[in-house]
């Protein structure tokens, strides 16, 4: 028992390498050994050409918000600590998306394209979650 | 080949609509078969297909409560809010198949007094995806992964909250004249707007019911209902859709496109009949946005012009095109939309509580999983 009383992920072999790459303070994202198409969330299969063939690449972490929601109301109890909590949707600049929470971005200043970044944050020993910051 | 008028509701039914009780699910979803049942004019074991929503009774339970010595299909249409409607396509098709007379569709719940809906996602196999990647940075119930198409729709194409209010406030109104809907306080668009914020856009008003109750429909073949209780209402057109990245709203392309763009024009097409032939529509409504955007998707208005579409009562009894006559699942209850079939059926019946003037055509929606669509279009018999 460690005390984090969030919801966490249950990595499989098809997702490990993301959830390593994170506590590694990097976005890795999956790329078709075959046709090079970059996908997110991690899967076995590539909806392009369908190999199951995976390469991991290094990804740069950047991206421009998409669209975005706040949080009022705590549907998890452990999330209540942080309300009003801000969810990005962004994209990033590999082609796909992600969701993330916000630090340090005034609701104020949101638009759509308006570019952010990933920082790193370590919530408990082996877990390591994505958050998006201002470029 | 085509599924066209393959079928007819024959019957319909429902329990009374409850925030509160101490009954099992499974004792409503029985008592509304019950009823549907003897609104056809049959007797349970009549029944020879069932299609219950998922997440409820099995088809051994109404074996075993109704005696049916001939069960020949059972199935579920596992597409959340989708699936209620979704199972008309499943019922005409082995209705067509020659394999049932006579398919019960049914659904009953204790969403207010049993396990929430907003809490029940995390458990459901369709969204690991979502479970592994978005719940762990607190993306866990649908309104918050639908707020974020709602916004997106705001940014590109300017609508507002207050033209979701409409929406709102238009489904209260005919709550407030239907015996069997639970929510009767008066709203007005600046309640909607005090309303508290729960995933912004969406406010609490934007948001659907948590209920207690059972509804449930029967769907006969053609031949089979010439001499039942009550005049058939023909399905005359039905489809089901998936959007791109089902379950991951976050992955998917255009993000303000719902499955339902893709069966509409199929349920069109197969029914013969243009948007102004639709005198009534019952549009799922687990959100506002929700239903603003189906009726895009749909083509009764261009992408991005739903927020006028629907301003100045045009979604109310006398409008121009009247939406969820029964009070929908923000005002009546939420019954997954199986309540949605029930309503479409009484008024083309011309039996409903809030009835529209000679409704002869209309059509009813469904929305789940995160956007899985599908959409029944059905004439007076």
């Amino acid at each position: 028992m460690d005390g984090y009383d969030k919801l966490v992920p249950t990595p499989t072999t098809d997702t490990q390498p993301y959830w390593d790459g994170l506590q590694q303070g990097k976005l890795c994202l999956q790329r078709c050994a075959d046709c090079g198409k970059v996908r997110h969330y991690p899967r076995p299969v590539c909806d392009s050409c369908y190999s199951m063939n995976v390469d991991w690449i290094d990804a740069t972490g950047q991206g421009k918000v998409h669209s975005w929601t706040i949080t009022h109301y705590a549907f998890h109890p452990g999330f209540k600590g942080d309300l009003p909590y801000m969810l990005l949707t962004v994209d990033m600049d590999e082609g796909v998306r992600m969701q993330s929470q916000a630090r340090g971005i005034d609701e104020a200043e949101l638009k759509i394209g308006m570019p952010v970044k990933l920082a790193y944050e370590k919530v408990k020993e082996d877990l390591t979650l994505p958050v998006f910051v201002k470029q | 080949m085509s599924l066209r008028e393959a079928g007819v509701i024959t019957g319909v039914g429902e329990t009374e609509y409850m925030r509160g009780t101490d009954r099992t699910s499974l004792s409503l979803q029985l008592e509304a078969s019950l009823n549907a049942i003897k609104d056809a004019g049959l007797k349970p074991s009549d029944i020879d297909g069932l299609i219950p929503y998922g997440h409820g009774a099995v088809a051994e339970d109404f074996i075993t409560n109704f005696g049916i010595k001939d069960l020949r299909f059972s199935a579920t249409t596992p597409m959340g809010g989708a699936s209620a409607v979704a199972s008309i396509q499943c019922a005409l098709a082995v209705i067509d198949a020659g394999i049932c007379n006579h398919v019960l569709l049914s659904l009953g719940r204790t969403g207010y007094s049993g396990g929430r809906i907003g809490t029940r996602v995390q458990q459901m196999p369709q969204f690991k995806l979502i479970g592994e990647f978005e719940m762990p940075s607190g993306a866990i119930a649908p309104s918050q992964l639908y707020a974020v198409m709602a916004r997106r729709h705001m940014e590109m194409y300017g609508t507002t909250s207050r033209q979701l209010a409409e929406i709102a406030v238009t489904t209260r109104q005919h709550a407030i004249m239907n015996p069997n809907a639970t929510m009767k306080r008066p709203m007005t668009i600046d309640d909607h707007q005090a309303s508290r914020m729960i995933s912004d856009p969406l406010r609490l008003l934007d948001c659907s019911l948590e209920s207690d109750g059972g509804a449930a429909v029967v769907i006969s073949a053609p031949d089979r209902a010439k001499d039942l209780r009550k005049r058939p209402v023909v399905v005359m057109g039905v489809a089901e859709g998936h959007p791109d990245s089902p379950s991951a709203i976050t992955q998917r392309p255009d993000l303000t496109t719902l499955g339902l763009a893709k069966a509409a024009p199929k349920a069109f097409a197969m029914a013969g009949v243009r948007h102004d032939d639709i005198d009534v529509a019952e549009v799922y409504d687990c959100f506002t946005y929700i239903v603003m955007c189906q009726l895009e998707d749909m083509g009764f208005c261009k992408k991005g012009e739903g927020g006028s579409f629907i301003e100045n009562g045009a979604l109310g009894i006398n409008g121009r095109l009247p939406v969820n006559t029964h009070g929908g699942l923000l005002s009546q209850a939420h019954m997954a939309g199986m309540n949605h079939i029930v309503e479409l059926t009484r008024q083309l019946r011309g039996e409903a509580a809030v009835q529209v003037k000679d409704a002869e055509i209309g059509l009813v929606t469904g929305y789940g999983d995160m956007g899985d669509g599908s959409i029944a279009i059905m004439r007076r018999g």
